[in-house]
């Protein structure tokens, strides 16, 4: 069937994006801008692949790129928490280490065959038509992702806690004045973004493309905090944002199968494109952006004394 | 326990101690992972640090790689300075070479100096025409001028890429993805039997320029006041939509020219890949420069060597190339860390309290 694999192919899109955004989403909540994304991601892609190989386990795997993830993202947090830097530049510094370093780290990895996480199969189920595959037959990752939108919306609207990391992200003088651990809460934050996008550059290595190549995040961090803006910081809008991201990403190559004449390079284009449209609609309209944006997004906390 | 404590006045010591302190910091790092991989860390610090600097041939070498990064990094310095995050210059470079390009493989017989003149001109052009979308769409629609200078970047090196192979590929070129070879007066005059091209003259001359406009004009200190004191600079009329439009035009046009540069000297004609990241590196660059476009380049020569001894380590040690991309993101995150050396003093926190 011809739609249910364009919908297989959404689903496999936007999953990696889904999984890292959510992660900004809550860092960025608490009122860090961590624009490491992309190099988070790409060492949790690198570390997942090269853990799962040698020694066999997915899981061992899966659990190493979130490891790297928060590793990258502590180096961030140190810098922009602790020694008060500049996170915009900080970001970048993270994104710039983290393409190097994953470039070394895998470059014994490349061209090996990785193993794809296997996907679910209920007897009956999966095998109803259209659907089946489309709702019981995907991987773990692809669950964790659309189970995740409905815990981090319980935790920021319906916790105590996601209240304070809240309270954190909006003001962090009046959180500080009522006896809150600034620091801490955006350390947590931070640290939760890295697992995130750990997590997602192991989607990318171990079920997107099961294998290992330089640079293969190729911008899905960035498109990732461009869908936390389009999404205004809302956990429900991320989620349909990112399906919306990977059905259009996917549209040329339908198009393509249709017989017409794209240019290649104009079909990969498109992800980027699209983001760039997504960010002029969204940010054009100013109340949407006044009502959500954490207000102290991207700046440094300094206690008054 | 350390504490961080803010200084009275901001140390000029500091300030100038500290890019030193971080370059130190990454050739320990550099040493460690050196050492790691069980090579003897002051050899290999020698071949990665020193080797480039010996020879007549390297030391050209040298200049031909930190003539783009200085190009680049003493606009981003200024545009960073007016915090206006231009990230996307290696886009901006490939569509400066993409724009340039034109005049000789579309006129390749209009041999005359004002050829050359006017090929360098389409770069510029090309350059800004690609920065001024992120501006545009800042100053309009609000948009975030990181994310989508970013996203230009692949979007221009896929236009490259379909130049290449389709429109602009050498008919005579066995089929690889190359354009014709630029020729007579579309290729950059350079020193007699060298690499070095008029890239490096602009290199010098931009970053004196851009140093003075800085430090004696109206608008250097518009653009300083607007960057440390946005609201502040509005009550003194300077306009937010104007700098974002002025830095976004500059660092576009020079990194256009950076790329022309490249294509119409060390490559001699347009391929896939023009550079190796030097819109990314010149980031890095005017950090360590502390975003005084005069200190470009001193930090365009240390981020070159960093290319070159890379070249160097793989040669000579069997060590990946890519340990270069590892040098330059260790170097920016001591940049950064040690910059705080400059607003705060650390003070151990334990038993003594107070002053």
């Amino acid at each position: 069937m011809a739609i249910e694999n364009d919908i297989l192919t959404i689903i496999t899109a936007a999953t990696p994006l889904l999984l890292a955004a959510q992660g900004q989403l809550v860092a960025e909540r608490s009122g860090v801008l961590n624009l490491g994304v992309e190099g988070m991601m790409v060492m949790g892609a690198v570390a997942g692949f090269a853990v799962a190989n040698l020694t066999g386990s997915l899981s061992l795997g899966i659990a190493a790129a979130i490891l790297a993830g928060v590793m990258m993202s502590l180096i961030f947090g140190f810098l922009t928490l602790s020694l008060r830097a500049n996170q915009v530049a900080t970001g970048l510094a993270l994104t710039l280490l983290g393409l190097g370093l994953s470039g070394l780290i895998g470059e014994s990895f490349v061209g090996m065959p990785g193993e794809r996480m296997p996907q679910l199969d209920i007897p009956y189920l999966t095998d109803i038509p259209v659907i089946g595959k489309i709702i019981f037959g995907q991987d773990v990752l692809v669950y964790l992702s659309l189970a995740m939108t409905i815990i981090i919306i319980w935790f920021l609207f319906r916790t105590r806690a996601g209240l304070i990391l809240r309270a954190v992200g909006d003001n962090h003088h009046s959180a500080h004045a009522l006896g809150y651990h600034v620091i801490t809460v955006r350390y947590l934050a931070v640290m939760f973004g890295g697992a995130m996008s750990g997590l997602a550059g192991a989607y990318l290595s171990l079920a997107y493309t099961p294998s290992w190549t330089e640079n293969m995040t190729s911008g899905r961090g960035w498109i990732a905090l461009a869908l936390v803006v389009f999404a205004s910081w809302l956990p429900l809008r991320l989620l349909a944002g990112a399906y919306l991201f990977g059905a259009v990403t996917i549209l040329g190559f339908v198009a393509q199968g249709y017989g017409i004449g794209i240019p290649a390079q104009l079909l990969a284009s498109l992800p980027y494109l699209v983001t760039i449209a997504a960010l002029v609609v969204i940010s054009g309209n100013r109340n949407l952006m006044r009502a959500n944006t954490p207000a102290c997004l991207g700046q440094p906390f300094v206690p008054d004394r | 326990m350390i504490r961080l404590e803010k200084r009275q006045e901001r140390s000029a010591t500091m300030a100038l101690l500290s890019p030193v302190i971080a370059v130190a910091l990454m050739l320990v790092t550099g040493g460690i992972i050196f050492a790691m991989r069980g090579l003897d860390p002051i050899a290999a610090l020698a071949v990665y640090f020193v080797e480039p600097l010996m020879s007549v041939w390297s030391l050209q070498e040298l200049v031909v790689k930190a003539a783009p990064l200085v190009l680049i990094g003493a606009g981003l310095a200024i545009s960073y300075t007016a915090n206006v995050w231009n990230i996307g210059a290696e886009g901006q470079l490939t569509m400066g070479a993409v724009a340039g390009a034109a005049l000789p493989l579309l006129f390749p017989d209009w041999q005359s100096p004002l050829a050359l003149f006017l090929m360098l001109m389409c770069g510029i052009a090309g350059g800004m025409i690609w920065g001024g979308i992120p501006a545009l769409l800042k100053n309009r629609f609000n948009a975030n001028e990181i994310l989508t200078s970013l996203m230009l970047v692949y979007v221009a090196q896929f236009i490259l890429d379909y130049m290449v192979r389709g429109p602009w590929r050498d008919p005579q070129g066995l089929n690889f993805p190359k354009s014709m070879n630029f020729a007579g007066w579309y290729i950059l005059p350079s020193l007699e039997a060298s690499r070095l091209h008029l890239g490096a003259i602009f290199a010098i001359i931009v970053a004196v320029a851009l140093g003075l406009l800085m430090a004696k004009t109206l608008k250097g200190y518009e653009i300083r006041v607007l960057g440390q004191a946005p609201r502040a600079g509005q009550f003194a009329g300077f306009s937010r939509k104007r700098i974002v439009t002025f830095c976004f035009l500059l660092t576009g046009g020079l990194a256009g020219l950076a790329g022309i540069c490249e294509v119409a000297g060390p490559i001699g004609h347009l391929q896939p890949s023009i550079s190796p990241g030097y819109g990314f590196t010149a980031i890095i660059v005017a950090f360590l420069a502390r975003l005084n476009p005069l200190g470009t380049l001193v930090s365009g020569v240390v981020l070159a060597i960093s290319y070159l001894g890379g070249e160097a380590a793989q040669i000579s040690l069997g060590v990946s190339d890519k340990i270069a991309r590892v040098f330059q993101g260790i170097l920016l995150f001591y940049i950064l860390a040690c910059d705080t050396l400059i607003l705060y003093r650390i003070r151990r926190v334990g038993a003594a309290h107070g002053h």
